[in-house]
């Protein structure tokens, strides 16, 4: 008896020691890490006569002549890349793999990155008040930015905006100077990632790096040593692949940081640094909405907390004059007083008192609120898992991406326009009953910013992948309840 | 003589599961105790990292819960334990919805390979392992207010314990391993962005020592939990969300009772209270427990046998 009560017990022990070991491998499969090495079946070699956003020309900023491929110094870049291909690093293999499934993609999920971990409202002041975060101090309490929705669609709209432009001066600078790859001068050189037909000077990865970096560093100051080490890595790629050589990166680091110069001046002055209003007009919203006889938007945060950058809507737009926004701003909403809103009011109320799982799977995945990427990275990551589909080029990723980000900034300030002439309740502020399945934003409810910029994208998504049009736009239409 | 005593004792709040079975005490063969345990948890102030603060968009976030546990004598030195309990979250502020449902079942499997009687002094040694899984479709990701972390986990004990006369302490060291879980996201951000929708949850070590008064009648005794998160996990940034794979740890005192009834032996009572003293990306949780035990025997002869 005493003998099998032990083999029980030793038994049941050996079981629980398997499924420990056994439950161990708990690696996690990321999409983003089996995308595909790029290789574009279209180079699209005639880009270089795109259409701009704001350079003048192709060729608005200058780029010097490469030297002959058949000179000295030419010979001695491809033994550099030699030279790193002779000792290759485990960590260098991975830092190609990662860059070869294309620069725009990689630079935009960065991005996704940097708006997440700065996507938080500053924490109180003991008075009950609350910081602001600063441009000029970046790393004071609270650390610069907020990357809140608008600043967020802004911030992916100037970078996708910045390599576009930055690709369609690298295709005409390519076809100009017309140098031949490393590979073809010399074939004996390995290659390690697909070989592209197109000139190699400059380098399309480095100038994405030049005209990257310097836009995030304005945009995400404080983060510029772990933006300058994925640039780093990015111009090492493409060496060691045998992609290009030290030349065509260098210019295209140069060629990049010019470009990048004319989008860090117009950012500078497009009016996001007076966004966030202050006291007076803070008051002035609530007095004018209610003289109009409507309930004015109130804060739902506790201590209350100034509305979200009440002048985004002033904000400079890329393609929409601010004539344009205010001629496409909504009708009113319904009155708080009338039925229709006391029954779009029931119906909220209903959403929060009886959620089902399925729509708290729905609310939970949709809600990109603080500490994410917000609804324009979350088009973002739908939009690049789209595109690595399609095989697209540099340049075509660039501009794909910009049409939808600058698509989604003009969402941003027209919506943004619209809160703030409006200056309407949340559902949880006319009746406190109501809860919510995800915290309440703290900005005015009509028109609705997750609509606005799932609207945009959806309509500039399916523009670009006809055959998703019902995949794309049949995400735009999810109830939220705040 | 101390076998005969019941070892259901506490239930453990949210991430601190399966702390019923850590005492040093076991059912004898063939007797089935069985409860329920209603708990009341509550906390103020929550640590960011280390930052210890206050929110009022939530106010006091409270989980009451009811569970079932019971507790089947295999042997004398084998028992298997089990607990289901119901959970209902509430925060008093702001507007985010609770949350209520069965949250994890649990099954422990307990074994004292030793135990020897030296003049005055019993000494005893404890192998427990357990399996818990959640037996709902609850959100994990929906912190503070969800039911649980929703991981299945699989834990190792060892426990040692020594009693002189009516005196005793009990200490013990766990490691708990998590599997990891599917959230409602396909992508979430902890030092950069995950494009999956599962998450790696950290393991964690529990260390558990208890001293106290054991009887035939009356438990009492005082405990310190040590509950530390292993590598893998993440602080919450200041003002930011919660998420499953924070780090969670926490150092918990308390004490724990059980009296059993005079006129009914088969029957009793079990109270207590425990408080979070020092914690990171958790509640400051004070948590009040209350609940009910009987003893059946299943075989009655045994008993008689063994009286």
């Amino acid at each position: 008896m005493k003998n099998k009560i032990q083999k029980i017990a030793y038994n049941s022990l050996l079981v629980l020691f398997l499924t420990l070991n056994y439950s161990c491998s708990d690696e996690l499969t990321e999409r983003n890490e089996q995308f595909p090495q790029l290789n574009p079946a279209n180079t699209d070699e005639l880009a270089g006569t795109w259409k701009t956003f704001l350079l003048t020309t192709p060729d608005e900023f200058s780029l010097d002549a490469p030297i002959a491929s058949t000179a000295a110094a030419f010979t001695r870049e491809i033994n550099e890349i030699k030279s790193y291909q002779a000792s290759i690093t485990p960590e260098q293999k991975k830092i190609i793999k990662y860059w070869s499934a294309g620069g725009v993609l990689r630079w935009n999920e960065i991005m996704r990155t940097l708006v997440a971990r700065h996507n938080r409202p500053p924490y109180q002041n003991e008075d009950g008040t609350y910081p602001a975060p600063s441009g000029a101090n970046p790393f004071a309490n609270p650390e610069f930015p907020f990357s809140n929705p608008p600043y967020a669609a802004r911030a992916y709209a100037y970078v996708s905006a910045a390599q576009y432009d930055a690709m369609i001066a690298t295709w005409h600078y390519k076809k100009l100077y017309n140098r031949a790859a490393p590979f073809t001068v010399d074939a004996t050189l390995p290659v390690l990632i697909p070989k592209s037909a197109l000139p190699s000077y400059p380098s399309e990865d480095a100038v994405l790096a030049g005209v990257t970096v310097e836009l995030l560093k304005l945009l995400f100051p404080t983060e510029i040593a772990y933006i300058q080490e994925k640039a780093e890595e990015q111009k090492l790629y493409r060496i060691i692949s045998g992609a290009n050589v030290r030349s065509d990166v260098d210019a295209g680091i140069i060629l990049g940081r010019k470009i990048a110069g004319k989008f860090i001046a117009r950012a500078a002055s497009d009016g996001t640094g007076a966004a966030i209003g202050n006291q007076a007009l803070w008051t002035q919203l609530e007095t004018q909405t209610a003289a109009t006889g409507e309930t004015p938007w109130k804060s739902l945060d506790v201590p209350a907390r100034p509305p979200m950058l009440p002048l985004f809507g002033k904000v400079k737009s890329f393609l929409m004059t601010p004539e344009m926004v205010i001629a496409s701003r909504p009708v009113p909403p319904p009155s708080t007083k009338s039925e229709q809103f006391a029954k779009e009011l029931a119906e909220v109320k209903n959403y929060g008192k009886n959620a089902t799982r399925k729509n708290m799977q729905i609310v939970t995945f949709w809600a990109d609120g603080v500490g994410t990427y917000t609804p324009p990275g979350h088009w973002n990551a739908i939009a690049s898992e789209s595109f690595v589909e399609l095989n697209y080029s540099e340049v075509r990723w660039a501009r794909n991406l910009a049409l939808l980000n600058i698509a989604m900034m003009d969402a941003a300030i027209s919506c943004w326009d619209a809160k703030y002439t409006f200056f309407n309740p949340r559902p949880s502020q006319v009746d406190p009953s109501i809860k919510t399945l995800t915290g309440t934003p703290n900005f005015p409810s009509y028109v609705s910013g997750h609509s606005t910029f799932s609207g945009a994208a959806c309509v500039v998504l399916s523009h670009i992948i006809p055959a998703k049009k019902t995949k794309f736009c049949g995400y735009g239409k999810r109830s939220f309840g705040f | 003589m101390k076998k005969f005593y019941l070892s259901c004792l506490l239930l453990a709040p949210l991430f601190m599961n399966a702390q019923t079975e850590i005492d040093g005490i076991m059912m004898s063969k063939n007797n089935f105790c069985f409860g329920a345990v209603y708990q009341y948890s509550s906390w103020d102030e929550y640590w960011e990292g280390t930052f210890k603060r206050e929110n009022l968009n939530l106010g006091t976030v409270s989980t009451k819960s009811v569970a079932l546990m019971g507790n089947y004598g295999v042997s004398d030195k084998l028992n298997i334990i089990f607990s289901l309990p119901y959970v209902e979250t509430k925060a008093s502020a702001g507007t985010m919805e609770g949350q209520k449902g069965l949250q994890d079942l649990s099954l422990t499997i307990k074994y004292m390979p030793f135990e020897k009687t030296i003049g005055k002094a019993t000494y005893s040694l404890y192998a427990l392992g357990g399996l818990s899984a959640p037996v709902s479709n609850y959100s994990a990701d929906y912190l503070p207010l969800s039911l649980g972390l929703k991981s299945k986990t699989a834990s190792l004990r060892l426990m040692g314990d020594y009693q002189r006369g009516r005196f005793f302490s009990t200490i013990s060291g766990a490691y708990v391993k998590r599997a990891n879980i599917t959230i409602d996201r396909n992508s979430y951000y902890t030092n950069e962005i995950h494009y999956t929708n599962e998450v790696d949850m950290p393991d964690a070590i529990s260390v558990n020592f208890r001293i106290g008064y054991r009887s035939n009648r009356l438990i009492a005794e005082a405990v310190v939990d040590n509950w530390v998160t292993q590598s893998g996990g993440f602080d919450i940034t200041t003002n930011n969300m919660p998420f499953p794979s924070n780090t969670m740890n926490a150092l918990k005192v308390g004490v724990n009772t059980k009296y059993t009834l005079k006129k009914i032996p088969a029957l009793s009572l079990i109270g207590g209270c425990n408080f979070v003293t020092e914690g990171r990306n958790v509640g400051q949780s004070n948590t009040f427990y209350g609940g009910l035990f009987y003893i059946l025997n299943l075989k009655k002869t045994t008993q008689e046998n063994e009286k």
